[in-house]
């Protein structure tokens, strides 16, 4: 399949030849190996509505093995909304979403979860009560060998804890060492990271971070960043969805703008300022497609 | 991000462990928090110890012994009871399906011939049905709790009263099988029934499902955050269907119980019931708000409330005090609940 060079839609945006859309004004690899590159999970003309709100209007939407892609937008531009069509938590009216270039279809988060595809949602979605091990494999617990846990179905208690401490510790997660203590003794960042973990530990093709540092203070904020600069060095796309301009200028790889429900623009944090990127947000600056990053700057 | 920022982790978390010095009041908090089964046993405790004090005939083996069994009906339903509680549901039918239940296994036996075991397992099935009826309109339609149990604790009761015709079982009518549960059992001096093992035997299984289950963990979850346990895939819905099935087969065997310790099947039995195990419940420590709590606090808290109930008619005080000091306790629980949420959060 060819790099998208589909246009986004926008009105200004005169369609391009369709050969190379980066013209590599500042970006240096060779555009021959990006045309090529498939995306992880693409988003083809998305379109959804909710009564007469149209949050989606045939948004497009590319995701490159092993990038961060910062999505951002005003709010109600359908960053939300685009994340849950692909994500599974909604299905769109139109378009279709292909992970690694075949057509699939979500219907619930579990079909995305079991394609390889974990979101961190904004509310973390954990349960508070219960533990950080239990907490990791909610939904997914591992039970006992043998007859304890075919016949009298026990968990896997100490198992599931042990990984959860092998996991943690793999991410660098070295604060949290009791996985027997429960969620709602942690701070804001420390819950995060279990998020995180949880995600990382089941992802096989993409992980989805919902507004991960929106909550936190400075000292946590930075620890998220790294989790997400190590999971990039372990070669896993991640999607991360911000507010915060200097979080996602210090770890996107490329900055998709979404704006009244659709692609406005993907720009390199390499080549753009935050004043800039806020401009295309609001509408006050649009980008020519060939000066657009619209593939992957990772090889 | 700016280089400022990012100060050295172990200077802050040295600060934080300083910062997180706690006061002996924050640690009682935190530790009731862990064990919310803690201070119903501590109230049970100095219930036994004040009024074995008072007088000499409470702490005997015979009178704890028969507290126990007093404990066995209203102890088995609250298990039911805790299960819907831990979801953050709650449970007014409970008696009512109890009480029609009771009258289902005795009448069809008496009336209808059906051998004992049969109209035995008839009544679980019949409680099982009820429950799912809770469930399905609490899943399906989206109503609370509340509401739904509300109108269906009117269904039963007015069901019941229909099916008996105002008439009791009683005694000599009833078949052996459906009395199995209120024979005598003397265990080291203290006299217990069948009723009692039975009820013990459910809180250790419940207590193992609970801990040890991925079912047990998922009630805890929906009871916790149901749109977190959505999200991370559990089926909520199903979760919540299945508890109310559960708790309607529990309340079944109550029933058992019940007919045991009556020694008869009558529609007038268990009036209290519904209200008496959301009490043991409440008091046993488990949160209203769904996902805290133990069903091994629930047995204590059934527990505490045969205790007052029988100290204080020892002690020759009249039984409107039993009513009064079982409010105040209920009040106490619920407001220790709220501090203890406090905790850390």
């Amino acid at each position: 399949m060819s790099a998208p060079v589909s246009p986004d839609g926008d009105a200004q945006t005169a369609p391009p030849d369709g050969t190379h859309p980066a013209t590599g004004t500042v970006v240096a690899p060779a555009a021959a190996g990006r045309n090529e590159l498939t995306p992880v999970l693409e988003g083809r003309g998305l379109v959804k509505t909710y009564g007469r709100v149209v949050a989606l209007d045939a948004a497009d939407f590319a995701l490159f093995p092993g990038e961060v892609l910062a999505l951002i937008g005003d709010n109600g531009a359908g960053k939300s909304s685009l994340i849950k069509c692909l994500s599974g938590a909604e299905v769109p009216n139109a378009g279709e979403v292909l992970l690694d270039g075949a057509p699939v279809l979500f219907r619930r988060p579990i079909e995305a979860k079991a394609a390889g595809i974990e979101t961190v949602y904004q509310t973390l979605a954990v349960a508070p009560a219960l533990d950080i091990a239990s907490n990791l494999y909610l939904g997914r617990e591992e039970r006992k060998a043998g007859v304890l846990g075919s016949v009298f179905r026990m968990l896997d208690g100490g198992g599931m804890r042990k990984r959860a401490k092998e996991q943690m510790t793999s991410l660098g997660i070295g604060t949290l060492q009791n996985m027997g203590q429960t969620v709602e003794t942690l701070s804001g960042g420390q819950r995060q990271a279990v998020s995180v973990a949880r995600a990382a530990a089941f992802a096989s093709k993409v992980i989805i971070l919902d507004e991960p540092t929106a909550a936190l203070g400075v000292r946590e904020t930075n620890q998220v960043l790294k989790l997400i600069e190590s999971l990039r060095e372990r070669g896993m796309p991640v999607i991360l969805i911000s507010h915060n301009m200097p979080n996602v200028f210090q770890v996107a790889d490329r900055i998709h703008v979404q704006r009244l429900g659709r692609r406005a623009a993907v720009v390199s944090p390499s080549t753009i300022n935050v004043t800039d990127a806020v401009a295309i947000m609001t509408g006050a600056l649009q980008v020519p497609v060939e000066e657009q990053q619209l593939t992957s700057v990772r090889r | 991000m700016s280089q400022a920022t990012t100060t050295s982790t172990t200077g802050y978390d040295a600060a934080e462990e300083f910062l997180g010095r706690t006061s002996p009041t924050q640690r009682l908090q935190t530790v009731l928090h862990r064990y919310p089964w803690l201070s119903p046993l501590v109230v049970l405790l100095l219930a036994v110890i004040v009024f074995g004090a008072i007088n000499s005939n409470f702490a005997t083996p015979a009178n704890l012994g028969t507290i126990t069994q007093q404990t066995a009906v209203i102890g088995t339903l609250a298990i039911g009871q805790t299960l819907i509680i831990l979801t953050a549901g709650i449970d007014l039918s409970c008696g009512a399906i109890m009480v029609f239940t009771s009258m289902v296994m005795a009448k069809t036996a008496f009336e209808n011939g059906v051998p004992g075991l049969p109209a035995l397992l008839l009544g679980i099935v019949v409680g099982g049905l009820a429950g799912l009826l809770n469930g399905l309109l609490i899943t399906r339609i989206g109503l609370p709790p509340f509401i739904v149990t509300l109108g269906t604790f009117g269904i039963f009761t007015s069901l019941t009263l229909l099916y008996a015709t105002g008439r009791t079982v009683r005694n000599r009518e009833l078949v052996a099988e459906l009395k199995w549960l209120g024979q005598p059992i003397d265990v080291g001096g203290f006299r217990l029934t069948t009723g009692v093992l039975v009820m013990l035997a459910l809180y250790a299984l419940f207590a193992y499902v609970l801990r040890y289950t991925a079912w047990g963990s998922h009630v805890y979850a929906v009871g916790d955050d149901r749109d977190a346990a959505r999200l991370v895939g559990i089926r909520v819905n199903r979760v919540l269907l299945s508890v109310y099935v559960v708790a309607g087969v529990v309340y079944a065997l109550a029933a058992w119980t019940l007919i045991g310790r009556v020694n008869a099947a009558s529609p007038n039995s268990g009036i209290d019931a519904n209200l008496d195990s959301i009490t043991a419940v409440v008091i046993g420590g488990t949160s209203l708000f769904g996902g805290r709590g133990r069903v091994l606090g629930t047995l204590i808290g059934a527990l505490i409330v045969s205790v007052v109930d029988s100290g204080l008619s020892i002690a020759g005080l009249d039984q409107a005090y039993k009513r009064l000091a079982i409010g105040v306790l209920v009040i106490l629980a619920v407001t220790a609940d709220q501090w203890i949420r406090r905790a850390r959060a």
